[in-house]
């Protein structure tokens, strides 16, 4: 059994942000330092970025842009606020708001979760390839834009053109869609959808929380995958 | 008067406005109800390095002997932030093309070309290759737009990295790779269906303006621990504050692409008619470069029509740290070849003019995923070729820069050269040939 290690400390309001990064990624699979805290991160930019190893890493406070981007393993826990492109490009692991997120969170992820507490603003899971992202309060216009795969969760509601020109993205939202984006469309919630909807959120430990039956599915009507003229007007 | 003997008559006259190319773009809309989508770049006569012409030495300039003098032509990219700057040979790098709109084959054979000549070639829209990575001493990831293939890993494997705004070809535009080309390996990469039309963002997820991409230049670093040169690339259309915004938001490296720069697909209407000359684009960069105090400290690398060693002096000689060929390079694998006349005729066009790169019918098998066609493209051979290809435009470049008096291509500067045209001489800011007039300056 490996002995508890205490959480390692990093201030930003004394340490450069580059000797954080720098020692986060110097770590090794089987590293014992697996807990590690940021304290004063003051809404830094590129908090823990581009990590690879199975830690947790707990920023207490709000981030700036881009935090626990291109993660892969690691869990990220921002104790506050996310700026703009929370978790873009992860490829795998956890990344926890406890607040709100700003515009892109998890935009172009390819794997792993996200959870964001709080509301997401505009353009959440822009280009999504493949992540899951659940939002607990609602999220801002554009979310889901040409999400190619993986699945957008959102417990409140969705601004305009969600979902715009889609790809094979699932989208479940149990509030109000202001609009549709170009060929996003309302489909059937069907038994394998309310299982796969139950099993996401199972998996992110928000069992029981919201009444499935709630949701609504959306995604691809399919209608634009090959340029047709007649089909011009929806762009 | 003898009534049989006709009048003279007019020969047909075509117009100049409505010319056959024109009314045959017409007849095809009416029938279609599509734009035209080609590939390559701008096909117009445009102001172009043809328009400059050397000096060389005289009484007051003495040459280097030709072939006993030294003529450097290294150059090394990325020396304003990056631990790792990257040190070429030859100051002529391969542009950015996807696999996806080229065969698996092409990548490979750029990459080995490269490799033999001592310079970098660049990944496009749809990731990384195994094969172009092995293959390649040096290589540039871009992050386009699209993110498609992109991820961490990658980041760390390139020896460089390259953060697409835009192309020269289309400033404005998303990438397009058509149906015919998304087969099961490329749509794997790009996280796809199979078989759909695929038209790429044309913005950034998660940036947008010059103040978004300091921050995003910064995360790129952070995740690459500072090591890697960062470039930014942009299309011609604003190069002078596309530049100095460039360098403000901490480029190593700003990438240049004029309107003859390539496409693997894109609207006709787009290439003809969005952009800048390469000509007319590069002095303004220059000029920011210089306006901050940053020329030669962030490198510029020129591209859109590099076709000979007299280019690259040229483009060098205006202030240009290196170029950047993709046309030429396909040209120097095979396309277009006319050996391959009776094949090009099939698909209604000529060697030389074959520019449906986006239908993935490539007789030469280099704008195509068909596998018996790309299987035609030997890479070894490709790769030989353009090695040779790049050694000549070495060489020739070397010629010019000696005959000037110069012992390193980067020696060559404007007063070298004249224009042949008023509108040549404006856009490059050197005299008309036999005058001292710089139009535009005094």
């Amino acid at each position: 059994m490996t002995a508890m290690v205490e959480p390692a400390v990093f201030d930003l309001a004394t340490t450069p942000l580059r000797e954080l990064n720098r020692t986060l990624h110097a770590l090794r699979p089987d590293t014992n330092m697996r807990h590690w805290r940021v304290i004063n991160p003051a809404g830094r930019h590129a908090i823990a970025c581009g990590l690879d190893a199975p830690i947790t890493v707990e920023i207490e406070g709000h981030a700036g842009y881009y935090c626990a981007g291109h993660n892969k393993q690691a869990t990220v826990i921002v104790h506050g606020n996310a700026g703009v492109g929370v978790a873009e490009n992860m490829m795998s692991g956890f990344v926890h708001v406890k607040g709100d997120a700003s515009q892109s969170a998890g935009a172009s992820a390819h794997g792993g979760l996200l959870l964001i507490e709080g509301n997401a603003a505009a353009r959440c899971g822009i280009s999504l390839k493949g992540a899951d992202i659940i939002v607990k309060g609602s999220v801002g216009h554009m979310s889901a834009f040409m999400a190619q795969a993986g699945t957008l969760i959102v417990f409140g509601d969705a601004g305009e053109a969600l979902g715009d020109s889609i790809y094979e993205a699932r989208l479940f939202v149990r509030g109000s869609v202001a609009s549709l984006g170009a060929d996003c469309i309302a489909k059937e919630m069907r038994d394998e959808h309310r299982a796969l909807l139950a099993g996401k959120l199972e998996a992110a430990g928000l069992a029981g929380e919201v009444d499935i039956s709630e949701f609504t599915r959306y995604g691809s009507a399919r209608r634009l995958y090959n340029f047709h003229i007649d089909n011009a007007g929806a762009y | 008067m003898n009534e049989h003997v006709k009048p003279p008559r007019t020969l047909p006259r075509f117009s100049a406005t409505f010319d056959p190319y024109t009314l045959s773009e017409i007849r095809r809309a009416a029938a279609t109800g599509i734009y035209d989508i080609r590939g390559a770049g701008a096909k117009r006569k445009l102001p172009h390095f043809d328009d400059l012409l050397f000096l060389g030495a005289s009484i007051s300039r003495y040459p280097l002997e030709g072939y006993r003098e030294k003529c450097e032509t290294g150059v090394v990219l990325g020396t304003r932030f990056a631990k790792k700057p990257i040190e070429l040979k030859i100051p002529i790098t391969i542009a950015g093309m996807s696999f996806g709109s080229l065969s698996a084959q092409a990548k490979e054979a750029l990459g080995r070309g490269a490799t033999i000549a001592g310079t970098s070639t660049t990944t496009g829209d749809g990731g990384m290759t195994p094969e172009e990575r092995e293959h390649s001493k040096t290589l540039v990831y871009q992050v386009l737009p699209s993110r498609y293939g992109l991820n961490p890993d990658d980041l760390r494997r390139a020896d460089a990295i390259e953060v697409v705004v835009g192309q020269g070809a289309k400033p404005g535009g998303g990438g397009m790779l058509l149906g015919q080309k998304i087969g099961p390996r490329v749509a794997k990469m790009r996280t796809l269906p199979e078989g759909i039309d695929q038209r790429s963002a044309c913005r950034h997820p998660d940036w947008t303006g010059p103040d978004d991409l300091e921050i995003k230049i910064e995360e790129l670093r952070e995740i690459t621990d500072w090591e890697k040169p960062i470039y930014v690339k942009v299309g011609a259309s604003r190069p002078y504050y596309d530049t100095a915004l460039a360098v403000k938001a901490g480029a190593d490296v700003v990438v240049l692409d004029g309107m003859q720069g390539g496409t693997a697909a894109t609207q006709e209407v787009f290439i003809e008619h969005v952009g800048l000359p390469t000509l007319a684009a590069l002095p303004l960069a220059v000029q920011a470069l210089q306006d901050l105090g940053m020329h030669r400290k962030v490198q510029l690398i020129i591209s859109g029509g590099i076709r000979s060693g007299a280019d690259v002096a040229k483009a060098l000689a205006l202030g240009a740290d290196a170029v950047a060929i993709g046309t030429a390079a396909l040209v120097a694998l095979g396309d277009n070849d006319p050996a391959l006349e009776e094949e090009y005729a099939k698909l209604g066009t000529t060697a030389g003019a074959y520019d449906d790169w986006h239908e993935g019918r490539d007789p030469a098998g280099i704008t195509t995923q068909d596998e018996a066609l790309a299987a035609r493209l030997d890479p070894v051979l490709g790769g030989r070729r353009l090695a040779n290809y790049l050694a000549v435009m070495t060489l020739e470049a070397q010629t010019i820069a000696r005959a000037c008096g110069k012992s390193h291509l980067h020696n060559l500067e404007p007063e070298d050269l004249v224009a042949l045209t008023v509108e040549a001489a404006a856009m490059a800011r050197v005299p008309l040939a036999g005058t001292n007039w710089v139009p535009g300056r005094n």
